[in-house]
């Protein structure tokens, strides 16, 4: 979690942090309900699809690749899911264990294609989208859907955690970064190594339960915390872990970085690439699984339309560059926000799909702008040192 | 034979000293064209030899049959005396053999830190996690230990000049390089400032009783800084100087073939 909190050295969140601040400001402004506990709790329902594929999307941009296909996975994995259970009457986690497994099978598929042919990610997961797309529409048949009726797969998007529940996981959070921080320090210190000053930790731990206890309060005084919300937030902290902490994660940037250095440093280039394929896959069949679970059902259209290109708007309008190597987990759940928050407003304000997509659009343009000077700007700064 | 003495201390010419990594009668052939014929090739510790020659003359080669690009052809190849088959890359780290390339191979977007560690991270004990924390302390020593003149660790490599990068492609090679160090054109792109700090971290490996093997054009860079100096022409052996005794002038002269003499005693 301490990663939502923006430090010096990555000033660019502050800008998508602003820019959010914004968008919330012109839209309250124009609609009383916007900011409504009501609306937010939609809002975070609405962009949880959209955040969990944009995940997936930070870690192919990272390792400087990238996936047009994920919104035909995540339509593969609802129909496998809806076949499973409403046709063949499998249990709950067998269909949902299924799904993601037809995912992760798709995504090592993409993944040792691109490695063993050096084919460019780009048009071999845009041949995937057509493929899994033609796929999708066969499973889900003449009918155009699949209706779920299982009460845990429809839970998994319509239940809120109990307030006292509520509570008790933000506690947990603030703890945690808590925690985190006290290990950090500890490590620093016993390495010889300089630690900023206690009362910064202490602020910082501060502003994360400030954060953290504004958000449940908002959300508990509607229904609560989605579990969906969770969900994410969950899936976000492991892949963090993953990217931050782990040489597995330190590997992808640096094939993001310089891939020739990171083949020279020993790195084994083609296993990673297609772990992380296999990984974004996966998750981007955990995405059909809670989309089909917000539709009760498995449509042909589930995962179609704008939707994964609004996950790379996402994954880019956080932060993450599209020419790999640099880029969180959580500017995926930033942009998410961001995209989610427009598309709510101009919903609120009754606005028809176009104006929407336009505005999407629009808002990647800048977030994309901003970025190329932030650059120029670290650029300028780099050489004059 | 004399009795091998380890702690000669360094400076070259000690005959009987037992080089670190020798190669002998070298041969490398890519399709019909002989790239290495017969090279025989050493360095000691605490030696600094120039490997020097035209374009073509097989320097990169040689570098790249040391550092396990490529596997020789014929020939062999000793590290402490034992003869060694080094067909890969990982081949030549695990016998303790470093290459700094010409293009350094490092990555932008990482800092300082995570370069010197790239592809060899530390973990913490019976954890996945990194011990980022274990490598940013080593990596601080290492560089104090070179006195290389870098900011803060924790920036992205991008934000470095031309000689601080070098300077960590150097360090990179100190923290792992427990045998030899091979530098392949190491003042190509660097200004006059820049290339002074390089001879000083070159002669510091050096000090540190690693065998050093710089490839270079420059007679100023072999001359600074070279204990012996080995002259390659055509594939072939052509000549071996040392720069206390010779005059830039002959070695230029066995380089280019323009002259008969060859300071191999």
């Amino acid at each position: 979690m301490r990663a939502l909190l923006p430090t010096a050295r990555n000033a660019s969140v502050y800008t998508v942090v602003i820019g959010l601040a914004i968008v919330w400001i012109v839209f309250q402004l124009l609609n009383d309900n916007y900011l409504s506990a009501r609306n937010l709790s939609n809002l975070l329902l609405q962009i949880a699809v959209l955040g969990t594929l944009a995940i997936g999307m930070v870690m192919v941009l990272v390792l400087g690749e990238i996936d047009l296909s994920v919104g035909a996975i995540a339509g593969v994995s609802a129909a496998t899911l809806a076949i499973l259970i409403t046709q063949q009457g499998a249990p709950a986690w067998v269909a949902i264990l299924a799904a993601l497994a037809v995912g992760a099978a798709i995504g090592l598929l993409h993944g040792t294609i691109i490695t063993a042919f050096g084919i460019p990610s780009f048009i071999l997961t845009l041949a995937g989208l057509l493929v899994w797309q033609g796929v999708q529409l066969a499973a889900v048949g003449d009918g155009g859907q699949i209706p779920i009726r299982d009460e845990f797969v429809r839970a998994i998007a319509s239940t809120y955690v109990t307030p006292a529940f509520g509570w008790v996981l933000a506690a947990l959070v603030v703890l945690g970064a808590a925690a985190v921080r006290v290990v950090t320090r500890r490590r620093r210190i016993r390495n010889g190594l300089d630690v900023p000053p206690v009362s910064n930790e202490v602020v910082a731990v501060a502003a994360t339960a400030v954060f953290v206890g504004v958000v449940t309060w908002v959300l508990n005084s509607y229904f609560g915390i989605p579990w969906v919300f969770v969900l994410v937030l969950a899936l976000m902290l492991g892949c963090t872990v993953l990217l931050g902490g782990t040489s597995f994660g330190r590997h992808m940037y640096a094939i993001g970085g310089n891939r020739e250095a990171a083949r020279r440093a020993g790195i084994r280039v083609k296993r990673t690439t297609i772990i992380v394929f296999v990984l974004i896959s996966a998750i981007a069949a955990l995405a059909g699984i809670i989309e089909a679970s917000r539709q009760f059902s498995a449509s042909n259209a589930l995962g179609g339309g704008t939707l994964q290109l609004n996950a790379i708007a996402a994954a880019v309008i956080g932060g993450t560059s599209l020419f790999g190597g640099r880029g969180r987990i959580y500017h995926a759940l930033l942009g998410a926000l961001v995209v989610g928050s427009v598309q709510n407003g101009l919903d609120l304000l009754g606005q028809p799909a176009a104006i929407k997509n336009i505005a999407t659009g629009v808002i990647l343009v800048i977030a994309v702008v901003v970025d190329a000077l932030g650059r120029r700007r670290r650029i300028a700064r780099g050489a004059t040192d | 034979m004399p009795a091998v003495t380890p702690e000669t201390g360094g400076r070259a010419f000690e005959p009987g000293l037992r080089p670190t990594l020798e190669l002998s009668r070298v041969t490398k052939r890519y399709g019909q064209v002989a790239a290495l014929t017969d090279v025989d090739f050493s360095v000691s510790a605490g030696e600094v030899v120039a490997l020097v020659g035209d374009n073509g003359a097989g320097k990169s080669t040689l570098v790249k049959a040391i550092a396990g690009t490529h596997r020789i052809d014929g020939g062999e190849i000793r590290v402490d005396g034992h003869p060694v088959s080094i067909g890969s890359p990982k081949d030549a780290t695990a016998l303790g053999i470093e290459t700094v390339y010409q293009d350094l191979a490092l990555c932008d977007n990482l800092d300082v830190t995570a370069n010197l560690f790239l592809g060899r991270e530390r973990r913490r004990a019976k954890s996945a996690l990194l011990d980022s924390e274990g490598m940013e302390s080593q990596a601080k020593a290492i560089i104090a230990d070179l006195a290389a003149h870098l900011p803060t660790l924790d920036k992205p490599v991008s934000a470095l000049s031309g000689g601080q990068r070098q300077a960590i492609a150097v360090s990179r090679a100190a923290l792992w390089g427990s045998r030899v160090v091979l530098l392949d054109e190491p003042t190509a792109a660097l200004g006059v400032a820049q290339t002074a700090m390089v001879y000083d971290l070159v002669r510091k490996l050096r000090d540190r009783g690693l065998a050093v093997v710089v490839i270079s054009h420059n007679m100023a860079d072999v001359f600074a800084v070279a204990d012996r100096i080995v002259v390659l022409r055509l594939g072939r052996n052509a000549g071996e100087f040392d720069p206390l005794t010779a005059r830039p002038d002959q070695v230029v002269a066995a380089i280019t073939g323009s002259d008969a003499i060859g300071g191999a005693a």
